[in-house]
């Protein structure tokens, strides 16, 4: 029986930005800054169509959580191939401070109300590196987990995921329904071309907000400053090693 | 080579000299610094050794200085600076170019010599080094106007995935990811020209720096239409002069469709004389493949060993195909069934966007396979580019004078437009084996130029093909080309000693 699946897709800062961060601390300049889908994501994208083209599924819906803007990011996935798209609307405010509990709840949600098969994320967001929304997303539903995958295989409702870990690779066997997160070797994806670009614009879009969804997004966290990390300092060379020791001592080092 | 008068002088006369150079040599930072800002200068000895040469074998000379330009204003101020000391000015992209275009003009005969007279250049200032690489912001992209404006520096890479989203793409593809500014300046062209042209089809307007400062633009002041019969064609001017006629800062180009379906194929063939005339008989048949690459067996061994991969060692054929869902199948069959009857070995495809792209990444990795064949070499690239019927007799006469010379060189082809390389491997110290390249690419020159091609497809002029530029065009054409030079750059000082 083909599966369906929900894959998660984040607006966030394009990885070609030199960002910026707010004179006033506050967080980083994203106005008039380019948006695009977050890296992972177009690779958990590229998975879901790839088990559909597979036939292994046979629905694939595409989410995202924020304002309006989402919605470019959502036809950017049903250009890519997803059959339709889900946009739960968070605005102003309550968009800044949206963090990843809150959306964990969300896609746990989502992911009940459509009875879907498997929930498909990248395995982090380039803009807060957080790597927390798979892993909590599977604790809310209790399902399964295989994060960080660098090879994902489906049959009769268990897969079997490669990870990349630190010591190497391990694979584990997963039963369905269950959450996978994709890692920077699971594929390359495909880049959207005209035709789907202008078919992806009937495809159907829902939106809906937490509360139709009963959560409660409140922040648990509240961030405090943001600052660009130190600028480097030159070094400085040396004659020979008498020298190298002796600054070393100075600095306290050794 | 040129002619260069070596004027020897007394040891004080050096030493004056020598720190002439280098006290002109601060002011100048100083003064750019000025222009530029602190951060956006330098003279440090990495930074302009770095500079002083790019994937040529040619060795460099080291400019004096090197300026980080980050916007038209800043070079329009730099060159009037230039102009009004006489300082010649080496505008820089990526430094990924192949014939030694962005290094000061000396040729490499005359490094161990410090002073020399060229023509009218005065006592030896150096060179300023103008890196573009800086200027890299995407401006605009007109997606239902399939054009976008970038600056110079942006590269080819970051354009395709600035555009990503779009569904276009800007497809020129040298090999290297190079500046757009750089691939205007040089024409370039790359795998897919067979489809989609080189840059001279592709540029639709250009900034372009003069030699005194002033800025225009090549297609009217804010021109974005498809085609224009206003005025000169300057856009086509100043693609491919090599930053001997201006400066490109911006450049609005023309994006292409994404295609919706694509097909990669390698055929292997018993001898390179089928592979060719398989090539011949697809383009004949009018299929318009995207890309037609041809390897002959020494460079598929060579990108075996570089890549890990473990294709047949025979002379091959790598084709793609651009289409919609509907008819792609029938493209690639189309091309089976002529690869079959020119007894091709294998017809292998894939339509699958990883495994199509290692396939590609073999072949972009083929110079630095090549040059791994024997570690410490360098690698000089041939360029001739002729009429597709006459291809199966030039690459015939380039594997013969081969064996003649006794040279090691790997080829490798954009065989739709008539365009191949050989690679030659080269130890750039052995100046016996130097001379045999040098009395091989001439040849391999001539010889195109017999059966009506040109020296240099897509490379370009740079340094070492002033001299075969002259018999290409003739007296009246080059001095055309000249009356063209002194009218722009009268004082010489843009790109000196390149192109003509």
């Amino acid at each position: 029986m083909a599966i369906r699946i929900l894959v998660g897709v984040k607006r966030a800062i394009d990885y070609a930005v030199k960002v910026q961060v707010k004179t006033d601390k506050s967080g980083v300049v994203t106005e008039g800054v380019k948006h695009s889908m977050n890296p992972f994501d177009e690779i958990a994208v590229e998975e879901a169509i790839r088990l559909k083209e597979k036939k292994v599924a046979q629905e694939v819906i595409a989410l995202s959580c924020g304002p309006a803007q989402c919605q470019e990011t959502l036809r950017t996935a049903l250009a890519l191939g997803a059959d339709r798209a889900i946009h739960v609307e968070v605005t102003g405010k309550d968009y800044e401070m949206l963090q990843p509990l809150a959306i964990s709840k969300l896609i746990a949600a989502v992911a009940k109300k459509e009875n879907v098969d498997l929930v498909l994320l990248g395995k982090l967001a380039i803009d807060d590196d957080s790597n927390q929304t798979g892993q909590m997303v599977a604790g809310l539903l209790s399902w399964p987990q295989a994060v960080f995958a660098s090879k994902v295989d489906i049959k009769d409702k268990t897969a079997e995921v490669m990870r990349e870990i630190d010591g190497g690779s391990e694979t584990l066997r997963v039963k369905l329904p269950a959450v996978i997160t994709s890692d920077l070797r699971l594929n390359q994806p495909r880049f959207a071309n005209l035709p789907s670009i202008q078919k992806a614009k009937k495809k159907p879009m829902a939106k809906m907000s937490p509360k139709d969804l009963g959560v409660d997004i409140k922040p648990h966290q509240e961030y405090l400053s943001y600052e660009e990390p130190p600028k480097r300092q030159g070094g400085g060379r040396v004659a020979n090693v008498d020298e190298l020791i002796s600054k070393l001592k100075e600095k306290g080092l050794i | 080579m040129n002619l260069i008068k070596v004027r020897t002088t007394s040891i004080s006369n050096i030493l004056h000299k020598l720190t002439y150079r280098y006290a002109s040599s601060q002011a100048l930072v100083t003064d750019l610094k000025a222009i530029a800002g602190n951060e956006n200068v330098s003279n440090s000895a990495s930074v302009r050794e770095q500079h002083g040469h790019d994937e040529s074998y040619h060795a460099g000379h080291e400019p004096d200085v090197v300026v980080f330009a980050q916007s038209t204003d800043h070079v329009s101020q730099i060159v009037k600076y230039c102009a009004s000391k006489h300082i010649p000015i080496i505008p820089w992209g990526t430094g990924t170019g192949l014939e030694g275009t962005d290094k000061l003009g000396f040729t490499y005969f005359l490094l161990n010599c410090i002073f020399f007279h060229i023509g009218g250049v005065t006592a030896p200032k150096g060179g300023v080094c103008l890196n573009l690489s800086r200027m890299d912001k995407i401006i605009s992209v007109n997606p239902e106007d399939f054009d976008c404006t970038v600056q110079a520096g942006v590269t080819r890479n970051a354009l395709n995935t600035f555009i990503r989203d779009t569904g276009l793409q800007f497809p020129i593809d040298p090999g290297a990811n190079a500046s757009l500014g750089g691939m205007c300046a040089t024409s370039a062209s790359g795998t897919m020209a067979v489809k989609y042209g080189t840059m001279r089809e592709n540029v639709m307007n250009l900034e372009v720096v003069l030699a005194d400062g002033s800025i225009i633009k090549t297609s009217g002041l804010k021109g974005r239409s498809r085609k224009t019969s206003a005025g000169y064609n300057l856009t086509n001017l100043f693609v491919g002069q090599e930053g001997t006629l201006g400066i490109i800062t911006e450049a609005t180009l023309k994006l292409h469709a994404t295609p919706e379906a694509v097909l990669a194929a390698v055929a292997p063939f018993k001898d390179f004389q089928s592979a060719v005339d398989a090539t011949v008989a697809i383009m004949q048949s009018g299929l318009p493949v995207a890309r037609i690459e041809f390897l002959d067996e020494k460079m598929v061994d060579a990108c075996n060993r570089f890549s890990k991969l473990s294709l047949d060692v025979l002379p091959t054929l790598f084709l793609e195909f651009h289409g919609s869902n509907n008819n792609i199948e029938m493209q690639g069959q189309l091309a089976e069934e002529t690869c079959k009857s020119f007894e091709c070995l294998k017809f292998n495809y894939e339509t699958e966007t990883d495994k199509r792209a290692d396939l590609w990444k073999a072949r972009h990795n083929a110079i630095y396979a090549a040059q791994a064949l024997r570690p410490g070499s360098k690698a000089y690239s041939t360029d001739v580019c002729v009429p597709i019927s006459a291809l199966p007799g030039m690459i015939t006469f380039a594997k013969d004078a081969l064996k003649r010379l006794n040279l090691l060189g790997p080829i490798v082809g954009h065989v739709g437009d008539g365009n191949f390389h050989v690679f030659l491997i080269i130890d750039p110290k052995n100046a016996e084996e130097v001379e045999r390249v040098h009395e091989y690419s001439i040849a391999l020159a001539k010889e195109s130029l017999r059966v009506n091609g040109t020296v240099t497809g897509e490379h370009g002029v740079g340094i070492g093909k002033k001299q075969l530029l002259i018999e290409e065009f003739g007296p009246a054409g080059i001095n055309t080309m000249k009356a063209i030079k002194q009218a722009l750059d009268p004082l010489n000082i843009l790109n000196p000693d390149k192109v003509i």
